[in-house]
């Protein structure tokens, strides 16, 4: 039996002979969630509110975690084809998805290939469309934490955000996120976090009910990204958050989880 | 031994305090770059690089970085080819050309008409570049070693393999191979390859037979690999000797003391090489293994302090860029005490330099002479002094201690047991 004490937990799966580690938690219809670039950061707030009544599933993408990474993969959209498979080996068809930041460019990636892989889609601030003003933070020629300060407005007013990266940075967490910028690097580095073809293909996208999460200061991806994915994809909503940078799911917990609750139940 | 002149050809006419409060030399901002400035410098280089062949040079060492005052090897082949006109006896040792960074066909043609021009004086070498390299050339610095490894393979077939080809790569890809240059060298120049002591390349370097060239490096670490070299050629079936090792020294000479101490300082200028970068830029996501990365914590530790070399951050209030000051400048008299800067006369220069030789035993021998502030006539007054009287010295070391370079003795040549007591 897995274990669950933590809320939580974690497997292996296979898919074509690439292994990617599972984490699952909660009850109720599946919600697939696509983390950000530097990883899985952990069973959080927002997690443990969402797994009321969905069943996360919290794929690491290859190349992230200590499993072997698949060679092939070198683009978001080879990823979001992998992830296409693992959805289908696992029988899971329209489900729900939500992904955060490059986790949002890869499901973005994975409506314009094929949107009824979905039921509904929910981007949190996501990469992946070249913003028409501004331009989205280097994340490769600053540290790691360097980029985690500038992705919350005011860390100190986060909580979780000091328990996730306060203190002296520990050998474990420096290499799980030097892994985390290496498949980053071989994913994204250029164009840099975004892909030229994916917008006139996303308005493509017919029918499929999307949030798109933002908030106004959002100092790694500007708003204006946001607005422009809102164009994009037919009939989505754009909700920006006030008081918040580009971690919405810890700056601003409550109004995160009451927006994406409220959507993925309509 | 070959004993080749080295300097980064600097262009220091950058107010320290730029460099202080950058802490580092890339990064600032190229305002304050004056072509004319920096015209005259590259011409004053080759007159030296000429000058240091009649001293008795056997080679000129040049290498390649971009954006940065440290170095204006921004384009190594030009100056290269230049080299291989004005002189005519050195080799021109490039360490080296950063392959990941390059287009390796177009490589593979400029090398072949410097060999072709300068009469067959090449030595090509190859690295991956700093990772700064990877950062203004935007080449994927996670696939650093496979872009190094698959165009160093292209580069070779490309001078081997008789043309036209179609070359299908993961990284490189080229419809129609057919050079109308190729190197005189046949089949191909020796290659060297210099480094920071990355295991990795040191083991690359002995399966291929290439000379090692070690960077100026701490002897701790530079030792470890001298034994893995030596223990990876004896896997291969081959006798190691100095012909597989070089090492590349610091070394300020002057007339007196006292200036030798004034030049020597001038390496330390805006924090010297460990300000060639920030650690950010040095090291961006996936350039090195994780074990290069726990390596190289060790290889920038001075062993005998403990004293961490890269600890300077970037600084704005004048007391933080005097404070930062006197730390680089504080660390003049401990770089000396460990040997990574050799300052003197030449007397008291030429026992220091034994001392390596003793302990490095490298064929291969390059004498980086000048660096930051220094005059056209102190780098003249330099290359004068290490030709007349150091040189000489050397040559008779490396005859006692036997220490035969490249082309007295082929890399690995010498088929393993064939030595006696080896």
């Amino acid at each position: 039996m897995p274990d669950y004490s933590n809320g939580y937990s974690e497997s292996t799966i296979y898919v074509g002979g690439t292994g990617v580690s599972l984490i699952r938690g909660g009850s109720g219809s599946p919600l697939l969630v696509l983390h950000e670039e530097l990883g899985h950061p952990g069973w959080l707030a927002w997690h443990r509110e969402l797994a009321h009544d969905h069943s996360l599933i919290v794929p690491v993408h290859p190349g992230f975690g200590p499993l072997p990474r698949a060679d092939w993969i070198s683009s978001v959209r080879d990823l979001a084809g992998f992830y296409g498979r693992m959805l289908h080996d696992m029988d899971l068809d329209q489900v729900d998805v939500i992904g955060f930041s490059l986790g949002g460019w890869i499901a973005a990636e994975m409506a314009a290939a094929d949107s009824r892989q979905f039921h509904r889609m929910a981007l949190v601030a996501p990469m992946g469309l070249r913003p028409p003003e501004g331009e989205i933070m280097d994340m490769f020629v600053v540290t790691a934490r360097t980029y985690l300060n500038a992705s919350v407005l005011d860390s100190k007013a986060v909580p979780e955000f000091s328990s996730l990266y306060g203190g002296e940075e520990t050998p474990g967490q420096f290499e799980a996120w030097e892994d985390a910028r290496a498949e980053s690097a071989r994913l994204a580095w250029k164009p840099y976090m975004h892909n030229p073809s994916l917008g006139p293909l996303l308005e493509g996208v017919q029918g499929l009910p999307t949030l798109i999460v933002w908030g106004r200061e959002d100092a790694v991806v500007p708003l204006s990204a946001g607005r422009r994915y809102n164009q994009a994809i037919t009939g989505s909503e754009l909700a920006v958050l006030d008081d918040c940078g580009h971690r919405p799911e810890i700056e601003q917990t409550q109004q995160f989880v009451s927006r994406v609750r409220g959507f993925l139940s309509q | 031994m070959h004993i080749m002149m080295f300097t980064e050809r600097p262009y220091y006419d950058v107010p320290e305090d730029e460099i202080i409060k950058n802490a580092s030399y890339f990064g600032i901002p190229n305002e304050h770059f004056d072509p004319e400035v920096g015209g005259r410098l590259y011409n004053s280089y080759f007159d030296e690089a000429v000058y240091a062949e009649e001293k008795g040079f056997d080679g000129i060492m040049l290498n390649e970085h971009h954006g940065t005052p440290f170095c204006m090897g921004a384009v190594m082949n030009i100056e290269a080819a230049v080299l291989a006109r004005i002189t005519q006896r050195v080799k021109i040792v490039l360490l080296g050309n950063p392959l990941p960074v390059a287009d390796p066909l177009r490589l593979a043609e400029e090398l072949a008409m410097i060999d072709m021009i300068s009469g067959g004086r090449l030595v090509p070498g190859w690295v991956r570049g700093a990772g700064s390299e990877s950062i203004y050339n935007n080449a994927n610095p996670a696939y650093n070693r496979e872009l190094f490894n698959e165009a160093h393979d292209f580069v070779v077939k490309a001078w081997t393999t008789p043309g036209p080809f179609r070359f299908e790569g993961k990284h490189y890809h080229y419809r129609h191979v057919n050079p109308w240059v190729l190197p005189v060298q046949k089949p191909y120049p020796q290659m060297w390859i210099p480094g920071l002591v990355s295991p990795e390349t040191v083991v690359w370097c002995a399966r291929h037979r290439y000379p090692y060239l070690a960077l100026a490096t701490f002897l701790e670490p530079t030792m470890e690999m001298v034994k893995l070299y030596r223990d990876t050629a004896a896997q291969e079936g081959y006798e190691f000797g100095p012909e597989n090792f070089g090492y590349l020294q610091r070394v300020v000479v002057a007339e007196t003391e006292e200036k030798a101490q004034e030049l020597g300082r001038a390496f330390m200028y805006g924090g010297g090489i460990n300000a060639f970068a920030r650690p950010e830029w040095m090291f961006p996501p996936g350039y090195n293994s994780r074990a290069a990365t726990r390596r190289l914590a060790q290889v920038f530790t001075d062993p005998n302090s403990g004293e961490e070399l890269m600890a300077l951050r970037p600084v704005e209030t004048p007391d933080d860029i005097e404070a930062n000051r006197s730390q680089i400048y504080g660390r003049f008299q401990a770089e000396q005490d460990n040997l990574q800067l050799i300052c003197g006369t030449p007397d008291t220069i030429i026992p220091k330099i034994r001392h390596i030789l003793e302990t490095v035993r490298p064929g291969i021998f390059s004498m980086w002479h000048h660096h930051g502030p220094v005059s056209h006539e102190d780098r003249m007054t330099s290359i004068r002094l290490l030709g007349d009287e150091v040189l000489p010295a050397m040559r008779s070391i490396a005859d006692e201690l036997d220490l035969p370079g490249p082309y007295e003795r082929l890399p690995g040549s010498r088929p393993l047991g064939a030595v006696a007591g080896g």
